[in-house]
């Protein structure tokens, strides 16, 4: 469904003399099978937005190529776009008019007839909880409620792959679960291929087949969640010795069996693998060692480890470096360009 | 139906029927000719016989003005829904869709025109029962010029909208422009009453021949240079704001 080689965008910031170029997206190979869900994960910054850009023919590749639905995003873009339906992060229909009519004339773009949009967009309203608010303007709905309209005009005209930008940004817990399910269906219940980005690891690991991530501008893992999350060497095992002075031995026997041991006070942490069939042997050598524990917690690794393993630095470090004077050209770039 | 045609009457019904639930704005907009027709009308009755032309009828004088005034104000606000509109992500929805881009541009501008043409006939309506006088033709063609200006100025505010994507810059630069066009076009006073230098400058304000134009035709001297400057500048500055307005709405990164 979309075969992306070697895409690069560049914008340039600045003026005269101070202009430079921006390298937002550098050399991107993307290939999402028919039927896939893709969850394209990354640090605010790091090129999902410009990526998606580019893919739904609203940026110009500035070298490379793409494929999407069949369609070659530069030589046949009308084509491209009658296939996709793309939901941005900030929506597409506007705050003060009606949800229904917002959806019928977005639809009708698509060259589908009045009475076509009418029957589809009440059927959507319905599957997507919407009953009973076509009259109403989107700025009197909840952010819920609003971001589902989004999906319903972006799935109008019943394509066959769907791009949403940061589904979920913004919403509260409950909202963000509901609106999963409702993404979960776009596969499960209308065949359709899927290609989100988000910068949360739980929406990536919750919805997608397989997870893309990039850094920088480049693709720095493609695999499913588990896979990834099996490159990260192990289970994190933090072992809380209740006597300060037995510390340095509950270290020597977690160093038996685990990597990267460190002490933090009296906790002794490591990587172990396959942490649920060794910890038992290591229990009993503790109680050998007439070691006690005061608490024992064993966490599977996270998709921020994952991050962490391939890009040195953790998620959240990368969120706020996005914050600082290097990324802020991007971030106003995108604002500009979206 | 010629898809183009179909697009662009899409985006249209769209933008009317949201101007119509709100039709206080065509009110607010003919607001300002109208209190200059009420307020500065009487205020030019006892110089109007010194204007060439004019019969002593202050209203038949104004009324061309006000048109064109309308024509200028009324449309280059336009662009400020456009940007309210970019804002929310409508602009970019609609570019994901396999309409043409220049339809995108084309239904709002007939809106710009279709609000346009209620407030010029509202404007001359009450023109005419204040004492306006004008052979028929001669108005219907004085508002077509209106409305060939209109649509040029709706389609460069539109543009302006689109590449600055900010009311702060958009609002500055309208007032920048709009100043000398509204004092060296004659709207309020003939330019034939200044000094020279000031005749010579107006010459080369394109709006000043529209202004002419708009009041000869009222006057039912069709033939007049005067109406054929005026619709040479109205035709030509429609066509250059138009292709300038399309080329930012096919621009890719719009």
């Amino acid at each position: 469904m979309i075969e992306a080689r070697g895409l690069v965008q560049t914008f340039h910031t600045g003026q005269g003399r101070k202009k430079r170029p921006v390298h937002a997206v550098s050399g991107v190979d993307l290939d999402v099978a028919e039927g896939e869900v893709v969850g394209f994960l990354g640090p605010n910054g790091a090129g999902k937005t410009t990526t998606l850009r580019m893919l739904v023919t609203l940026l110009k590749p500035t070298a490379g190529t793409a494929r999407v639905a069949g369609y070659d995003v530069a030589r046949e873009p009308t084509q491209v776009r009658r296939s996709i339906g793309y939901v941005s992060q900030t929506g597409g229909v506007f705050s003060s008019a009606r949800a229904g009519e917002e959806v019928m004339d977005h639809g009708m773009l698509y060259g589908l007839s009045r009475s076509q949009v009418e029957t589809r967009g009440k059927e959507l309203f319905e599957q997507l909880q919407l009953d009973g608010l076509w009259e109403r303007m989107p700025k009197n709905m909840s952010g819920g409620q609003k971001r589902r309209l989004d999906i319903v005009a972006g799935l109008i005209h019943d394509p066959t792959l769907v791009f949403l930008d940061e589904p979920t940004t913004g919403l509260d817990p409950q909202a963000r679960a509901n609106l999963w399910e409702h993404i979960a269906k776009l596969r499960s219940e209308r065949g359709a291929t899927v290609f989100l980005t988000t910068h949360y690891l739980d929406e990536a690991d919750v919805l997608s087949d397989r997870i893309v991530i990039i850094d920088q501008g480049r693709i720095v893992a493609s695999d499913t969640a588990d896979n990834l999350k099996a490159q990260v060497s192990g289970d994190l095992v933090d072992l809380e010795v209740a006597d300060a002075g037995q510390v340095a031995v509950a270290r020597d026997k977690l160093a038996s069996i685990a990597t990267q041991v460190e002490v933090d006070d009296r906790h002794v942490r490591g990587r172990v693998q396959r942490a649920g069939r060794a910890i038992p042997s290591l229990l009993r050598d503790l109680e050998a060692a007439a070691v006690s524990l005061d608490s024992i917690e064993v966490a599977r690794p996270t998709l921020d480890d994952v991050f962490l393993t391939l890009t040195g630095r953790s998620l959240r470090d990368a969120e706020s470096a996005a914050d600082g004077p290097g990324a802020d050209a991007e971030t106003e770039l995108e604002g500009a360009t979206s | 139906m010629n898809s183009f045609v179909r697009d662009s009457s899409i985006v249209f019904r769209r933008q009317i029927r949201m101007n119509l639930r709100n039709p206080a704005w065509v009110l607010i907009g003919v607001m300002q000719p109208v209190l200059y027709l009420l307020l500065f009308g009487p205020l030019l009755k006892p110089v109007v016989r010194t204007f060439p032309g004019f019969d002593g009828n202050e209203f038949t004088f104004l009324v061309p003005g006000l048109l064109v005034q309308l024509g200028l104000f009324g449309a280059f606000f336009a662009g400020f829904g456009l940007i309210a509109e970019w804002r929310e992500g409508v602009v970019e929805a609609e570019r994901v869709t396999p309409a043409s881009r220049t339809a995108l541009l084309c239904g709002r501008l007939l809106r710009d025109l279709a609000q346009l043409l209620v407030q010029a006939v509202i404007l001359v309506a009450l023109g005419y029962v204040m004492g306006l006088r004008g052979s028929f033709g001669g108005i219907v063609v004085g508002i077509v010029l209106t409305l060939l200006i209109g649509g040029a100025c709706a389609a460069a505010s539109n543009a302006l909208a689109l590449t600055t994507k900010s009311e702060d810059v958009m609002a500055p630069l309208i007032n920048m422009i709009m100043m000398p066009v509204l004092l060296l076009s004659g709207i309020l006073l003939p330019m034939t009453l200044g000094p020279a230098w000031l005749q010579n400058t107006s010459d080369f304000m394109p709006f000043r021949w529209i202004v002419d134009g708009v009041r000869d035709a009222f006057t039912g001297d069709l033939g007049t240079s005067g109406v054929l400057w005026g619709t040479t500048w109205a035709a030509a500055l429609f066509v250059v704001a138009l292709w300038w307005g399309t080329s930012v709405f096919r621009r890719d990164d719009a």
